[in-house]
């Protein structure tokens, strides 16, 4: 069963927390001619922000299309967003949007590929989160 | 003695090695500014609120980070642009090296706003001798002008990532006491490119890691660290220098072990600071960025009710559901 999908882009610190984390994971592919993911079990998504600039595209376009495909947004349970804290306003920002989109909580919020600390507490959190969504 | 590059072929933008080149020259582009654009003279009465030994500090650090700029636009990005693994890897230096002269110019029109000739003259004097700011660009500097090219970058990174931060402190801290607010957005624009330079340059430090032998890479960790621990004892007395006669020394160097941190994940390795030495006080990262104290922390709560995310729209055409 997978319990997190997550996108990570070259640079792969989204890639590196989720391998902290230890836990069942799918990642959204980079590339529009890789082939296109579909998940069947409820999951938590795991998105990094892009950039803070004066354009949108703050949700990476291939989180877009992967929860434009209606199975995969039924499933969504909840949002966490990595990002920097100097985009200012636009921190972490990608999980808003997504939280609003998609009526989930927005469950948490770390900087780049993540602390000791981040990785602990996503980790206890969310093996707490799925107890009580399975109630 | 940068090197010239010795190889003349037109680039195509059409034809990527390494999209991350077009992702982030397209963010780049995206977050151009011009320091005209901040009414700095609106922080007129708000500097004249200021005591001397403030406004002293304020225009200390101003002239230091003027300093790092100057060096990052006019050596720093410079010397990265022969290393690179694609053409249009050298032209993003060239737009990182234009910006960093831009923050440059821009620590002038904040001074030529709100400050005077002699207590401009005194600073500028100040940075010149003060030895701490001296040994952090003379240590910088030797990496720019030695030969090892992934060196050179984890000095860039850690210019770009931490070594700005001693002097970012005191805009936030003005900002966070709604004084200088005009003067404190500005100084948000150069936080913000900053963050894609260090991201970028770290980026490509690790692309080169992969195409050398582990034990250089060791080599390369052990000195990243290395590196860090002079660069910080060094920042550390900058710090003092400059906010010791505020009082808020313990508070800036919180500061630098945050982003010390965060330097050293932009070049890919694990954060080396304890969170209770970088536990940055709430109004300082509050003035950073107004969502860092949003309670993001679902797991923490109860659980018992929903965070939904405030609603945000979006220009993607293709998210229409």
């Amino acid at each position: 069963m997978t319990s997190l999908v997550y996108f990570s882009s070259a640079s792969d610190n989204t890639h590196r927390f989720v391998q902290k984390l230890d836990v069942a994971a799918e990642r959204i592919p980079l590339r529009p001619t890789d082939p296109f993911l579909h998940v069947s079990d409820p999951y938590v998504l795991v998105v990094p922000t892009y950039g803070g600039g004066n354009e949108g595209g703050a949700v990476p376009r291939q989180v877009v299309r992967f929860l434009n495909d209606e199975g995969n947004r039924s499933l969504i349970r909840g949002v966490i967003a990595a990002g920097n804290t100097n985009f200012g306003e636009a921190y972490c920002i990608a999980g808003d949007i997504i939280a609003a989109k998609c009526q989930v909580p927005y469950l948490y919020a770390f900087e780049l590929m993540g602390t000791a600390e981040d990785v602990s507490r996503v980790r206890d959190g969310l093996e707490r989160f799925w107890q009580r969504q399975s109630v | 003695m940068v090197k010239l590059i010795n190889r003349v072929s037109a680039i195509n933008w059409n034809k990527l090695q390494d999209e991350k080149d077009l992702e982030v020259w397209d963010r780049l582009t995206g977050n151009f500014w011009l320091p005209e654009k901040v009414p700095l003279s609106n922080d007129i009465q708000s500097w004249a609120t200021l005591t001397d030994v403030e406004k002293q500090m304020t225009t200390r650090v101003f002239t230091g980070l003027t300093l790092l700029d100057t060096i990052q636009g006019t050596v720093g990005a410079v010397s990265l642009i022969p290393d690179s693994l694609t053409p249009h890897e050298e032209a993003v230096y060239t737009n990182i090296a234009f910006m960093e002269s831009v923050h440059a110019r821009s620590y002038s029109s904040i001074f030529s706003t709100l400050i005077s000739t002699p207590e401009i003259d005194e600073a500028f004097r100040w940075s010149e001798e003060n030895p701490s700011l001296q040994r952090k660009a003379e240590i910088v500097l030797g990496y720019y002008n030695g030969d090892d090219p992934l060196k050179r970058k984890v000095a860039s990174t850690m210019l770009e990532s931490f070594l700005f931060y001693s002097g970012f402190y005191a805009p936030m801290f003005w900002s966070s006491r709604a004084k200088l607010t005009n003067t404190a957005d500005l100084i948000r624009l150069i936080i913000r490119d900053e963050a894609v330079h260090g991201y970028y340059i770290g980026y490509k430090f690790q692309k080169g890691l992969e195409l050398v032998s582990p034990a250089e890479r060791d080599e390369l960790k052990d000195y990243t660290f290395s590196l860090l621990f002079e660069l910080y004892e060094n920042e550390v007395e900058y710090t003092q220098d400059l906010y010791d006669p505020l009082g808020l020394t313990e508070d800036v160097k919180k500061f630098l072990r945050y982003n010390a941190n965060k330097a050293l994940m932009n070049l890919g390795y694990e954060a080396l600071f304890p969170k209770d030495e970088t536990d940055v006080n709430p109004a300082i990262l509050s003035a950073l960025s107004p969502n860092a104290d949003e309670n993001h922390d679902f797991f923490s709560g109860s659980g018992s009710s929903y965070v939904i995310g405030k609603a945000v729209n979006t220009e993607d055409e293709d998210w229409d559901f």
